[in-house]
């Protein structure tokens, strides 16, 4: 099959690889026909979180056609499509068993922090992931969903990683009716929070960013204010005075590793991978956030030590909600939510790559140029 | 502005809200939010108590010692091999990831992986190539200056050349260095 491989830092290529076979029964193996470049990709593809090996198939936001089942798989048939969670969950551990899918305890060997996830390096289990023409799919009984008749295949691709964190990062921050929300990063995540934000009751919603393209994507399709961060020489005391100098009552992070805004920290965290990312705008949104606020962080940090400033946490009084989505339980809500004509997730794509051009898809993604929001990969089958 | 108990700019109202944003309040009722409660059960399908076991790989395989036991399920998309191989299982035998030396160790493990890799490209025939590899020739297509003009992350971006090439220029100075003292000896 035709796959697109890592070959170290800021390279991937497209090569043929050998077709993944069941390795339990109860796999699956799809046929990709739909996959996307996520935000936290980067991380990767930048060389930032550990045990990423050369030869691996990235990618964990994707749809596709059934092409062989294990012999326990009793839910799906060869010939379904199905949309397929990022999180690999064996759906009886502790932790699934109290819908903690995110945190599954029997599918990452390499880990305990974090769950299994679809190409996202040995961190997460050492699984391939779907920017390629088939992938090894464990657990077919419990994660993947046959994609509804009714439903777009691109509002049910993004509803696999992207939308569906979104909403679940608009729900750690515990919004009550009137709360004003700050979202800092206006990539396909934080646009989908701000736009769940509502759904929950917001009174206000401010998105932060630099790029015009997502600011304007902020406004047109999250409803939101926006702040480009670059206009004001102190981005939270922007934000104070924005807030009746109280501060947003929930701030929610939808940046993670990357973050630009301190050289140094920038420098430090996502350049010379002495902290487990930049936490530049962890620190924005604990200095943002009113006291006794929330802090909701969706944004993918790598697994070492940060500079985090967690004293001013503490004497603010703040809760922090943290998790990687557990994908799967969102979704009967956001089935609703699409079918009712509430949102419509598709409305963050903006480019759509064949796979065999997916070295210049992920430059494009990791430089944020020509306005790209979210890029769709299509394999050559698709 | 005087600090009293409101909120001196009260939000809009709910009517308001609701004729401007579609959807408007449609999971005001936290009941309605699939996350909330935090922990709940679900019915996932499961038809295991615990799941059945993925056979071992020959030669083991590496896992956290934060691990009691081995996963049922686990990935066996690029198994362990040569010099990084060893630097990752000394990782994974010896450090938890309490352990700042657990990953840097394996940060190690992937400099030295891709360093190899991209070596061993050389004598094959496909060997990388940094023009198409890194999907530069997007630029051509777009406007890669009015793209970036103003932009805060091109403060930082002189220095990914020095980042990317260092290790290699590093390495080749140590390479002269190293051979020059051998020739001298002799």
């Amino acid at each position: 099959m035709r796959a697109m491989t890592y070959r170290g830092p800021y390279k991937v290529r497209v090569e043929d690889k050998a077709d993944p076979g069941i390795e339990h029964p109860n796999d699956a193996i799809v046929r990709v026909e739909r996959a996307a470049i996520c935000g936290s990709d980067l991380h990767l593809y930048h060389g930032m979180i550990p045990d990423t090996r050369i030869g691996h198939t990235f990618g964990h936001e994707f749809i596709g056609r059934i092409e062989q089942v294990g012999s326990s798989v009793q839910n799906l048939s060869v010939g379904d499509r199905v949309m397929v969670p990022f999180n690999i969950a064996c759906g009886t551990c502790f932790f699934c068993a109290r819908g903690l899918l995110s945190n599954c305890h029997n599918v990452n060997a390499n880990a305990t922090a974090v769950g299994g996830i679809y190409g996202y390096s040995h961190t997460a289990g050492g699984y391939d992931g779907g920017q390629a023409e088939l992938v090894r799919v464990p657990f077919a009984d419990v994660g993947p969903r046959v994609i509804p008749e009714w439903m777009d295949d691109e509002d049910a691709l993004l509803l696999t990683d992207a939308f569906s964190t979104g909403y679940f990062g608009a729900q750690l921050g515990d919004i009550v009716e009137g709360d004003t929300v700050v979202v800092f990063g206006a990539g396909p995540v934080g646009l989908a929070a701000a736009r769940s934000s509502w759904l929950m009751g917001a009174g206000r919603v401010i998105v932060v960013d630099q790029i015009d393209a997502r600011l304007e994507k902020a406004r047109s399709f999250a409803f939101a204010e926006t702040l480009d961060y670059r206009e004001h020489r102190d981005i939270v005391v922007e934000l104070k005075r924005q807030t009746d100098w109280l501060g947003a009552d929930v701030v929610i992070d939808a940046v993670g590793a990357e973050a630009d805004g301190h050289f140094l920290q920038h420098l430090t965290g996502a350049k010379l991978k002495l902290q487990a990312g930049s936490p530049v705008a962890l620190n924005w949104a604990i200095d943002s956030v009113r006291k006794g606020g929330t802090v909701s962080v969706m944004g993918a940090y790598g697994p070492l030590f940060s500079a985090v400033k967690f004293g001013d946490a503490m004497n603010k009084g703040l809760t922090i909600h943290t998790n990687q989505a557990p994908v799967a339980r969102q979704w009967p809500r956001l089935f609703e939510h699409i079918r009712e004509g509430r949102i419509s997730p598709r409305e963050l794509i903006t480019h759509r790559i064949p796979l065999e051009h997916i070295a210049e898809g992920y430059h494009m993604v990791s430089a944020k140029i020509d306005g790209l929001v979210k890029a769709v990969i299509l394999p050559p089958t698709a | 502005m005087a600090y009293t108990a409101d909120k001196p700019t009260p939000p809009p109202s709910a009517e308001e809200l609701r004729a401007r944003i579609p959807g408007w309040g449609a999971d005001l009722d936290p009941a309605d939010r699939p996350a909330f409660p935090k922990e709940q059960s679900l019915d996932l399908n499961a038809h295991w108590d615990f799941p059945d076991e993925q056979p071992e790989p020959p030669g083991g395989r590496e896992r956290s010692i934060e691990h009691g036991r081995l996963t049922p399920v686990f990935g066996t998309a690029q198994p362990l091999h040569g010099v990084s191989g060893a630097i990752r299982r000394y990782a994974y035998d010896r450090f938890s990831e309490a352990r700042a030396a657990h990953w840097l160790l394996l940060i190690a493990g992937d400099r030295v992986d891709a360093g190899g890799a991209h070596l061993r490209s050389l004598f094959s025939r496909h060997p990388d190539n940094p023009i198409t590899e890194t999907g530069v020739l997007a630029e051509r297509r777009w406007s890669p200056i009015g793209d970036r003009l103003g932009r805060a992350d091109v403060r930082h971006q002189w220095i990914d050349p020095f980042l990317i090439a260092g290790p290699w220029i590093l390495g080749a100075a140590g390479v002269v260095v190293v051979a020059r003292r051998l020739l001298r000896r002799r």
